[in-house]
């Protein structure tokens, strides 16, 4: 029927091995925006952590966290 | 592995709560058959103790007779019995721990990388589930809100209060990672068949590793108290329809939303594959 498409999803983090996942969110959506400081916004090595915080954060979550970088407000090591 | 044995003697599994139920659903994941062995391992020794003491109960209200036993005897010491009795009862819950604990950390581990992640966030008095894994900007999330079918508009053969308009479509024998969160207020997203129970925090979010074995359409209710319409959220809404050949087959044909017309149908209330298993 079809072509074996491969499932992914953002890997199981050893820094975060607990039930607790919020961490990982928030440490995964910081390392995006941190490496498309570095590299540039153009960059697509930076794709592969916004997958990941994709994966992992609720989009309400994401919508609150952009426009508060927006505003200067996001209170987080960006 | 698990639940095949067992289903031959069965027309359908068990997997949502049957009237005067009295033992476990049929299990779904290997979590769940752990549960259920270790219950079987505990009931074990939890039968023999209650035969023991309901014999020495009924053996002394029997010989404590005042015709039958005009002298009764008064002991108040006896070194042996009372070390017998001290050491014995510390040996059982021995024997009952080693599987406990086997299991309680084998729950935890997380061994294999999970290949899709579902997010389930609780609200007041609904659930809302976003796939989330192929989006290519932060929009576009797969997400649907899940209700419970009032009981005026269940069709024939629908359970009453366990029946969502839309439902979690998973694939079978892949590891998930369900993601569980609340938008407003506490709540906890339960499958007892899945043996998962987890709570739904706000601004939490608490992560789940099932692998289920079997297709089928599974149900649950939620498990913390979260307003007046506690009792009529269901908390999974049901895990529909684990389609694992479908699941792969169609999901990535073309289109913005490639998931979308499969899950929307897969997940549509019943008749959408077939009748409802």
């Amino acid at each position: 029927m079809a072509d074996e498409i491969e499932l992914k999803t953002a890997p199981a983090d050893f820094r975060f091995p607990t039930t607790n996942q919020t961490r990982h969110c928030f440490t995964r959506y910081i390392e995006f925006h941190r490496c498309l400081a570095a590299k540039g916004e153009e960059s697509n090595e930076c794709e592969r952590f916004a997958k990941f915080y994709r994966s992992l954060c609720p989009g309400e979550w994401i919508e609150k966290w952009n426009e508060q970088r927006e505003n200067g407000t996001f209170p987080g090591p960006l | 592995m698990i639940v095949r044995e067992w289903l031959f003697l069965t027309i359908a599994a068990c997997d949502a709560a049957e009237p005067w139920q009295l033992g476990f659903q049929d299990a779904a994941t290997p979590m769940m058959q752990g549960i259920i062995d270790l219950h079987h391992d505990i009931f074990f020794f939890l039968i023999l103790i209650l035969v023991f003491v309901l014999r020495i109960l009924v053996r002394a209200l029997w010989h404590f007779h005042y015709q039958k036993n005009p002298i009764p005897q008064r002991i108040v010491h006896g070194t042996t019995i009372e070390i017998l009795r001290t050491i014995f009862p510390s040996i059982i819950p021995m024997f009952i721990a080693i599987p406990s604990f086997a299991l309680l950390y084998s729950m935890d581990e997380v061994v294999v990388d999970p290949a899709i992640t579902i997010k389930a966030i609780g609200h007041q008095w609904y659930r809302t589930y976003e796939y989330s894994d192929y989006n290519s900007s932060d929009e576009q999330s797969l997400t649907f809100d899940s209700y419970t079918i009032p009981e005026d508009d269940l069709e024939l053969g629908q359970s009453r209060l366990l029946e969502v308009d839309n439902r979690v479509v998973v694939p079978a024998k892949t590891h998930l990672r369900i993601i569980v969160t609340s938008a407003d207020v506490l709540h906890s997203w339960a499958v007892p068949s899945s043996g998962v129970k987890c709570d739904a925090v706000p601004g939490r979010l608490n992560q789940i590793s099932i692998s289920v074995q079997r297709e089928g359409v599974y149900y649950g209710q939620c498990s913390e108290i979260c307003g007046t319409n506690h009792a009529f959220t269901r908390a999974p809404g049901n895990i529909g329809r684990l389609l694992s050949p479908l699941w792969l087959s169609r999901t990535t044909r073309g289109a913005t939303h490639p998931r979308s017309k499969l899950l929307q149908r897969a997940a549509g209330a019943v008749g959408s594959q077939g009748a409802r298993q």
